[in-house]
This record gives structure tokens, C-alpha cells and sequence, in this order.
């Protein structure tokens, strides 16, 4: 049976047909909808590297059916910058150094856009840490990802200032 | 100057925005069939029956192939044609690749993979190493022994003697982008590969065995690994081998990835091992003489297990000079995983072995750890500097021509099938390793001066003290260890490299080398390198996937040689290109080669300057060739790995590390509070990238000895083959505190700018933290703890009891 849902990915609708029920919005991403940023690491929710937003708030994409999702609003690593202006997050991870391999960085950005949009670790080192931690970096590069999710927090919020001002 | 700048990686740009590329995001062209393995659920049995009509009728199944479908060579060892890619009627591990499946996509070759009816007759597995002990079941005819002095009459004589067993677990790797292969077949039986491997070369080779066509009829490419750590070496063979087989019988291209279970569950992980020790001390906390045994599980085949145990052997010094030494090392063969590379090659191992021996001494003399590791370390290099370049000894050629047929030459595994070259002994009196090898460059006394006082350690000490001494539930422990690794190849061999630089007609650079890119900034480092030699700017420099097409035979992107080999040959690449400009354009004005100077984007004769692009053009309308490629090989090694004598290593490369825990005595449950590191990377051609090595080694070397425990149970399953409970550290496991910084002294030896390898070493500071368990631990009692690795909060618990009650 096949079943019709609608979607808002990285700003442009798309009409979807699904033929089995059960396809997981990472393999919707990666598989139908030619967006292979977001990676597969794990496939069961372990490591963070499927992490996108929906509606506002981070999830692992792997173990999200898309069949859930009609009518959500989706953001990958694909949709974050501005035509060539990357998000503020994006260039705190260059500036910082926050990656090794690179395989898990698009979940890393995308855990981190969620997490400073919840507003509940700040600039706090321990608590972006723990905020964090479930996405896991093989090569460790965990300073630097602290290091650019604080820089990204700042700069967010002073241009938020700058913006109310 | 572009090198030893702090440049960020070269896909920067690429990888925060989701645009960089891994085998499994290239598009496949129209038709792309998947693959999958059928795996056997027994350690060990004999095939009695295989019916598979199930699998080739269920949906989307194109194709389902078995050993006898091989159509020439059914073999993935990197060493000794021991490993069949498809089991040929006997199993020796669960999870062994038994068929493949064709299908139309991924999701439909895993499902029809289960659905194989294969009968076994189920045999006795060995899978400890008490039951390869037992069984005799091993790798080469018996143990390998290297010695130094007498340790059996050392050992006799000595005031004390202290002795202990302890059991040091394996790691798997877990890249974060699981294993992956592309199979894309060509015109007149050729066949491209896309392979995440750090051994393109390898792959090459074991491809074109396969498919029974010379190696110029298959070309293998990575652009980059999303991690490898050593487990990409040799463990790719089996993906780029099954889609290149299975994309000739189809003639459509092949794809494979492992999902992370089987990932987990096929592919080898870092050997476990057991050391034993016996080590006679003086009451001044010198060690006089060290027995040590070797236990390496090294599973069902030999992959590269030789060279792994080889490399745990020459690293059971690490820092310290040891006048009576003999090392004994079992190469066991047990029914599980084929233990292969991951990052110190054996060298964590051996080391640990003598970190435990220092440890166990201080504790039984009560003194204190640090003073009596300096008691013991090797003296310092006189100068501690570069010195002079000195010629190095003349060594016969090697004989790599042996015409027999399918030796592995560009694999590590192919130890034991190349002659050793004669091997230039130590001058008289030098102080020298176990294995003969003159110690020139020791700067561990500095380094660990500086440490000692960056990290506070005596003050910390004290505190430590005074802490356990008033709390009865959370102790502490502080600890230091030193790490000295060998840099080189040990097959003496690999140790050459290949470079292809292209200057184009507009200026910009086109580069390309044998090495490959898995987050360690190799093409970063080599570009800044070529950038350097032409004076231009790094976005001139274009770095290119490395392609067996361009540059040959290379070796795998192992034992940290990375940007020492590629980074020479792409200097000689670029010089040769570089001499040639010069000498033409010094012709046109009347001036002498050596005067054009490459500097600022310009070029430089007499009193002429032209912008680099100008010059160039001008090379080009003159007909002067304007592309070379670049070769090296490491001067000065050589040496007898049978007798476990000379030099396998060009030079040493040393750091340490002081960490702090605090454990709960009644759980086990423990954290790290702070790591202090200072690392010896020589003159660093990107600080920003060295420094991201040496804190990621830091925390997988951590990693290994406290949270990642692999599980087997009776029946030789994996029973840790997913992050739900295999640990890795993550974010919030990182030190709350953690002080990096690069050593300021240059490589002695002439390597490219006088850098130094750091993949590898820093993996080993990990071992601070194990021992500062061990401190927190022997904080509870009166024994020594004894912890084995890893020291998860269960052992750390356990030791707790044996440092309370004894064992």
C-alpha cells in the first residue's frame, strides 16, 4: 500500500510516496531524496550522525519513519547555510577545528544547532558536553566541538542582541 | 610560508556543509546492484550442507555467489592467501562470510541474506588464549624471543623480584563510516574501485588476483575515509573484492557497505593480549633485568598478527634503558575475528607491559612513580636538537624481485616472506634498545621536566594524599607515563613513497601521492608542503583523490608514516619541477639556477620578478616539462626481525602525559579530572592539525584501557557489536580539564621541515590514565591492584577488592 505524505525539506516542499511504511526519514534523505550529507553511522540511534531538525528539535533521522513526519519541516546539513554565508554553527566548526574525518560532523552541526536553540546549555562547557554526547566523534575531536559550540552560542546571541536592538 | 602554519583541513568547507563525499554518497550510475553477506553463526565447523535457493528467489536478488563461484582467486589475506573471502566448506569464525548476495538495493541483499539454509557440523573452537596455549594452536613454528644481556641470571641475582600477569583487551575501531566499496566495470574487462582504504594499492592487487587480470587492468581510488585507524588496512579487501566479482558476472556496477553489526562482527579489531612479567628491582627503583610473555590472540587468520606482535615487542622498553631484557611472544590462533592494525600496531601493547612493570616497582619500593621511571629512561641526546646530517650506512639492496607468485609486497603481512637485508650493528658503548638500536634522539628528561612543572604534578601529588587520607568513598589517583614509539615501517620495505605534481599552464598546482586522507590532515600537510616548495598560496594547490593510476605500488597510509613518506616525495616532485623553471628562466637572464628564488606568489632572477603564473607560462611557451614525479625512501633502516636485531626505526618520536581520576569505591565508577600532554611532533608542519592528533589519540588510547570492552561468549559470539555496548568515549567523557601542547624541538633526522609522525604515538598517553586508576585503586588497600585493561567501572571495582583483601 502505498502512502502519500508531504514535506518541508530545507525550505521546499516535496509531495512523497511512500511504498513501504516503514522507510526511516534517513534513508528518505540519503536514498529518494539525493541528500547524503546526513550519514549513517550506526542505523540504531547510537551515534548521532543521522542527527537533522524536525520542527525545531533535534532527532536521530534513522530511527524516525518518515510515514510520522507529513507536514513536518525538516532541515539537514544541506539546507543550514545561506547560499554561500554558512550558519554561524557551521563556521565555528572551522574556526575551532571541530573535526577529524569529517563523517560525523553533519550531525555534530545539526546536534548543535538544536541544542543552542534549546537554550538550556549556553556557554557552559560542561553542560555543552553533556549536551552533546550523544554524538560520538571517533577521532575525538571533542575539544574543538565544545570549543565551537560555545563560539557559535556567543555569536548567536549577541547578533539576536544586535537584530532586537 | 604555507608549512608549519595552523591551517584547517584542506575539505573544511566541504564537511560542515555536507558536501564531502564518502564511498556511500558518490551516486551510482543506473542499474547499481547491492551487496550483502551470508555469515556463519558457528565458531567453528565444517559446511554439510548449503541450500540457497530461498535467498536467489527472494525479491530483487540478482545474483547469489559462493566459493566455487570465484572465478580465479577466492582469497582477502593481506599476507599469507589464508583468508577466503567466501567460506570454502569450513567456517573459523562467527560471522565469517559464507555467500554474498546481488540485489537490486541494499535493503533487499541483507534481507534475502537471512534467508540461507547452510548446515554445519559443529567443532571444537579455541577461543582464549589458555586454549590456544593448550592446543598449540599458533601463527609461525613457535614463540619469537628477542633478548638483551642475561635476564635469567639477572633476574637470580637481584635484591627483589616482582611478578604479575594481566590481561590487556582488544578495540574495535568504529570509524565512523563503516567499511564501503564501488565497483564500477569498464570496457574490456577493466574494473574502477572507489574503496574506503588506507591501501589502495592493496586493494589493486587483490582485486586483479580476483578477476585473474594484471594489475594495470584494475584502478582503485579513495578520496577520503570517514576514520580508519588501522582498520582499513586490510579490511576493505573483502567489500572491493566481492563488488569486483560480482560487477564482472553482472557487468553492472556493485556497491557494498557493511550496516554497523556486521561491520562489527566480520571485520578484525586491535589483537588482545596477556603480558606476563617478571622484572628484578634494586632498592633504588632501578630494574635490572625483565622477563616478559607475550599471549596475542590474533584470530582465525594471519592477516597482519607477525607484524602487530613484532611491534609490541620492540616497544616493551618504551622509554627505558634495560641491560638485562628477553621477551617472548605467542602468536595464537584461536577461532574468533582475525585481529588486524589499529593505531601503535602492537606498540600500546608492549608498551603497557613495562608501564606496569614501573608502576607495580614504586608501588612495592614506595616510591615515587615518576622519579623511579627517570631512574631508568635512557640517557638524553647530547644536543637535543638537529644535528648535522649524517651519511647513512650503506645497506645492500633488498631482494623484493622474488618472482613467486602472489607474495603480498605493499602489504605490512608480508613479513615473513622477504629476505632481510645485513644489518649495521650499534657503535661499542652505545646505549642501545633491546634490539640493538642505538637510542640518539632521547628527549625524555626535558620534556618531562616541563610537563612535571605545566602540570602541577608534585603540588597534585600531595593533594591527591591528602585527599584519599580524609575521604573514605571517592579516592583519587594521579599518574605519569612517557611514551617513545618508533617511527618506520618495521618491513623495512613499505618504507618508500611516490608523489605526481602537474603545473598547469595558469600557475595552479595539481597534486597527487600515494598517501590517504582519514581525518588526519595528510592532504593538508602535503600541500603545504608543495605550496612551500613553489612559494604560491595553498588555494593554487589542488590535492587530488589518490588513485593507483597516478601514482603505483604505494604503501598503506600506516605507522604514522603518512606525511613523512608522501611529504619527501612530493617535495622531490615539486623541486625537480621547481629546478627546471629555474634553469630556464635563468638562461634567459643570464643568471645562475641557484639565484631564482619561489617566494611571495613570485619568482625571482636577477633583478627580474615575474608573478608564479608568469613564469610558469613562460616554462610552458619555452617547451620545458612542467610535471614530475617524486620518489623517497626512508635512509638508515634496516634490520633482522627473526633475530630481533638493528634498526628498525629512522627515529623516535616521545611525549607524555600526567592525568588525574577520581573513582567511587563502592561502584567502580570513575572519571578523569583533568590531562595535562606535552608531545614531541618536531618541527610541526601544521600545529592546529598535530594538536588535534595528539587529543584524539589521547582519548581512544583512554578509551581502550577503561570503557571498551569487547565480550565473546562461550560460543565465540560478539557479544558487543553496537554502541548500545561496546563504550566509546564520548563528549562528556573527555577530561574536564585537558592541557595540550607541542614540544618546540625539531627532528634530528633530516624528514620533511624536520617534522615528526604523530598518528600513532600519542595513543599511548592513554596509558596515564589506566595507571591513575591503578593509583586511585591502590588508595583502598594494602596490595597492589593488579588491573587488567580495560579498566571499566566492574575491574576497577574488582581491583579494589585484591588492593583491600589481597588477591
Amino acid at each position: 500500500m502505498s502512502l502519500s505524505i508531504r514535506l518541508t525539506i530545507n525550505g521546499a516542499p516535496r509531495d512523497i510516496a511512500l511504498e513501504d511504511a516503514r522507510v526511516t526519514l534517513l534513508d528518505l534523505l540519503r536514498e529518494r531524496l539525493a541528500l547524503p550529507g546526513t550519514k549513517k553511522g550506526c542505523d540504531r540511534g547510537q551515534c548521532g550522525a543521522c542527527t537533522v531538525i524536525v520542527n525545531g528539535k533535534r532527532v536521530n533521522s534513522c530511527l524516525t519513519l518518515a510515514a510520522t513526519l507529513d507536514g513536518a519541516q525538516v532541515t539537514t546539513i544541506e539546507g543550514l547555510a545561506t547560499g554561500d554565508r554558512l550558519h554561524p554553527v557551521q563556521e565555528a566548526f572551522i574556526e575551532q577545528d571541530g573535526f577529524q574525518c569529517g563523517y560525523c560532523t553533519p550531525g555534530q552541526i545539526m546536534s548543535a544547532v538544536g541544542l543552542i536553540a534549546e537554550g538550556r546549555a549556553g556557554d557552559d562547557p560542561e553542560r555543552i558536553r553533556e549536551g552533546m554526547s550523544g554524538n560520538i566523534c571517533r577521532c575525538a575531536a571533542y575539544h574543538g566541538i565544545t570549543l565551537a559550540v560555545q563560539e557559535a552560542t556567543r555569536r548567536m546571541a549577541e547578533a539576536e542582541k544586535g537584530d532586537a536592538a | 610560508m604555507s608549512v608549519a602554519s595552523s591551517l584547517p583541513h584542506d575539505a573544511a568547507r566541504l564537511h560542515v556543509t555536507g558536501a564531502a563525499r564518502y564511498i556511500d554518497d558518490i551516486p551510482t550510475p543506473k542499474g547499481c546492484l547491492h551487496l550483502a553477506f551470508g555469515m556463519s553463526p558457528v565458531a567453528r565447523g565444517r559446511i554439510t550442507a548449503m541450500d540457497l535457493d530461498a535467498v536467489r528467489a527472494a525479491p530483487g536478488v540478482v545474483a547469489v555467489l559462493t566459493a566455487e563461484d570465484m572465478p580465479f582467486e577466492n582469497d582477502v589475506s593481506p599476507s599469507n592467501h589464508d583468508e577466503p573471502l567466501l567460506a570454502e566448506g569450513e567456517v573459523f569464525y562467527v560471522g565469517q562470510p559464507v555467500f554474498a548476495v546481488v540485489a537490486a538495493s541494499h535493503l533487499a541483499a541483507r534481507k534475502a541474506a537471512k534467508l540461507g539454509q547452510v548446515n554445519y557440523e559443529e567443532l571444537e573452537a579455541i577461543l582464549t588464549v589458555d586454549q590456544a596455549m593448550a592446543a598449540n594452536s599458533r601463527f609461525e613454528e613457535g614463540p619469537r624471543v628477542y633478548s638483551k644481556g642475561d635476564a635469567a641470571a639477572a633476574l637470580a641475582k637481584a635484591p627483589q623480584v616482582i611478578e604479575g600477569s594481566f590481561e590487556i583487551g582488544g578495540q574495535e575501531h568504529f570509524y565512523l563510516e563503516g567499511q564501503a566499496a564501488l565497483a564500477l566495470p569498464q570496457e574490456g574487462g577493466d574494473m574502477v574501485v572507489m574503496s574506503s582504504t588506507q591501501h589502495p594499492t592493496e586493494i589493486q592487487h587483490k582485486v586483479a588476483e580476483a578477476l585473474g587480470v594484471p594489475m594495470h587492468g584494475v584502478r582503485v581510488e579513495t578520496r577520503r575515509m570517514g576514520g580508519g585507524f588501522g582498520g582499513k588496512e586490510s579490511q576493505g579487501n573483502h567489500l572491493a573484492v566481492a563488488c569486483a566479482v560480482a560487477a564482472r558476472a553482472t557487468g553492472k556496477p556493485c556497491k557494498m557497505r557493511y550496516d554497523r553489526d556486521d561491520d562489527m562482527v566480520i571485520t578484525g579489531k586491535r589483537h588482545d593480549f596477556r603480558v606476563t612479567y617478571r622484572a628484578g628491582i634494586d632498592a633504588e627503583g632501578r630494574v635490572l633485568a625483565v622477563d616478559f610473555v607475550h599471549y596475542a590472540r590474533c584470530g582465525w587468520a594471519q592477516d597482519l598478527s607477525l607484524p602487530v606482535a613484532d611491534r609490541a615487542m620492540l616497544h616493551a622498553d618504551n622509554a627505558y634503558l634495560l641491560d638485562n631484557i628477553r621477551i617472548e611472544s605467542h602468536r595464537l590462533k584461536t577461532h574468533t575475528q582475525s585481529a588486524t592494525a589499529y593505531r601503535g600496531f602492537g606498540g600500546p601493547q608492549g608498551m603497557i607491559g613495562i608501564e606496569r612493570v614501573m608502576d607495580h616497582a614504586a608501588h612495592v619500593l614506595g616510591m615515587d612513580p615518576v622519579e623511579l621511571r627517570r631512574r631508568n629512561y635512557y640517557a638524553e641526546a647530547a644536543d637535543g636538537g638537529p644535528s648535522a646530517p649524517r651519511s647513512a650506512a650503506p645497506t645492500p639492496p633488498e631482494d623484493i624481485l622474488d618472482p613467486r607468485k602472489h607474495v603480498e609486497y605493499a602489504s605490512r603481512g608480508s613479513v615473513s616472506e622477504v629476505s632481510q637485508p645485513g644489518v649495521p650493528a650499534a657503535p661499542k658503548g652505545a646505549q642501545t634498545t633491546p634490539y640493538g638500536m642505538e637510542v640518539e634522539d632521547f628527549i625524555l628528561h626535558g620534556l618531562t621536566d616541563r610537563l612535571l612543572e605545566t602540570s602541577d604534578y608534585a603540588a597534585r601529588r600531595a593533594a591527591v594524599a591528602e585527599w584519599n587520607a580524609s575521604h573514605r568513598l571517592v579516592k583519587k589517583g594521579i599518574a605519569f607515563s612517557p611514551v617513545k614509539f618508533g617511527i618506520s615501517f618495521t618491513l623495512t620495505h613499505l618504507n618508500q613513497a611516490g608523489a605526481l605534481v602537474h603545473v598547469y599552464q595558469d600557475g595552479s598546482v595539481h597534486l597527487n601521492h600515494g598517501g590517504t586522507e582519514m581525518g588526519q590532515g595528510l592532504f593538508q600537510k602535503v600541500a603545504q608542503v608543495a605550496a612551500a616548495r613553489f612559494g604560491i598560496g595553498l588555494e593554487m594547490v589542488k590535492i587530488t583523490a589518490t588513485d593507483t593510476g597516478k601514482v603505483p605500488n604505494t604503501s598503506a597510509t600506516a605507522a604514522s608514516s603518512g606525511s613523512d613518506l608522501n611529504g619527501m616525495a612530493v617535495k622531490a616532485a615539486c623541486d625537480t619541477i621547481r629546478d627546471r623553471i629555474a634553469a630556464f628562466l635563468a638562461e634567459q637572464h643570464q643568471s645562475e639556477p641557484a639565484e631564482v628564488r619561489f617566494e611571495g606568489g613570485r619568482v625571482h632572477v636577477g633583478s627580474e620578478s615575474y608573478a608564479f603564473a608568469e613564469a610558469v607560462e613562460r616554462a610552458y611557451v619555452g617547451r620545458v616539462s612542467l610535471s614530475a614525479t617524486g620518489y623517497y625512501k626512508t635512509p638508515k633502516v634496516a634490520w633482522d626481525r627473526i633475530k630481533g636485531q638493528g634498526r628498525p626505526f629512522f627515529y623516535f618520536a616521545y611525549g607524555a602525559a600526567v592525568t588525574e581520576v577520581a573513582v567511587d569505591v563502592l561502584t567502580g565508577e570513575n572519571r578523569i579530572l583533568r590531562a595535562d600532554v606535552l608531545h614531541d611532533a618536531g618541527a610541526s608542519l601544521n600545529p592546529a592539525l598535530d594538536i588535534g592528533q595528539v587529543e584524539g589519540g589521547y582519548v581512544q588510547g583512554a578509551g581502550w584501557l577503561t570503557t571498551e570492552e569487547l565480550v565473546w561468549d562461550g560460543k565465540g559470539r560478539l557479544r558487543t557489536h553496537a554502541p548500545s555496548t561496546y563504550k566509546i568515549p564520548a563528549c562528556s567523557d573527555r577530561p574536564e580539564v585537558f592541557n595540550v601542547a607541542l614540544w618546540d624541538g625539531a627532528n634530528r633526522e633530516e624528514t620533511i621541515y624536520r617534522s615528526k609522525a604523530v598518528g600513532e604515538p600519542p595513543f599511548m598517553l592513554g596509558i596515564s590514565a589506566f595507571l591513575a586508576l591503578s593509583d586511585a585503586v591502590a588508595a583502598c588497600g594494602p596490595h597492589y591492584p593488579a588491573l587488567n585493561a580495560p579498566a571499566t567501572a566492574e575491574e576497577v571495582w574488582r581491583a579494589i577488592g585484591r588492593a583491600r583483601d589481597g588477591v
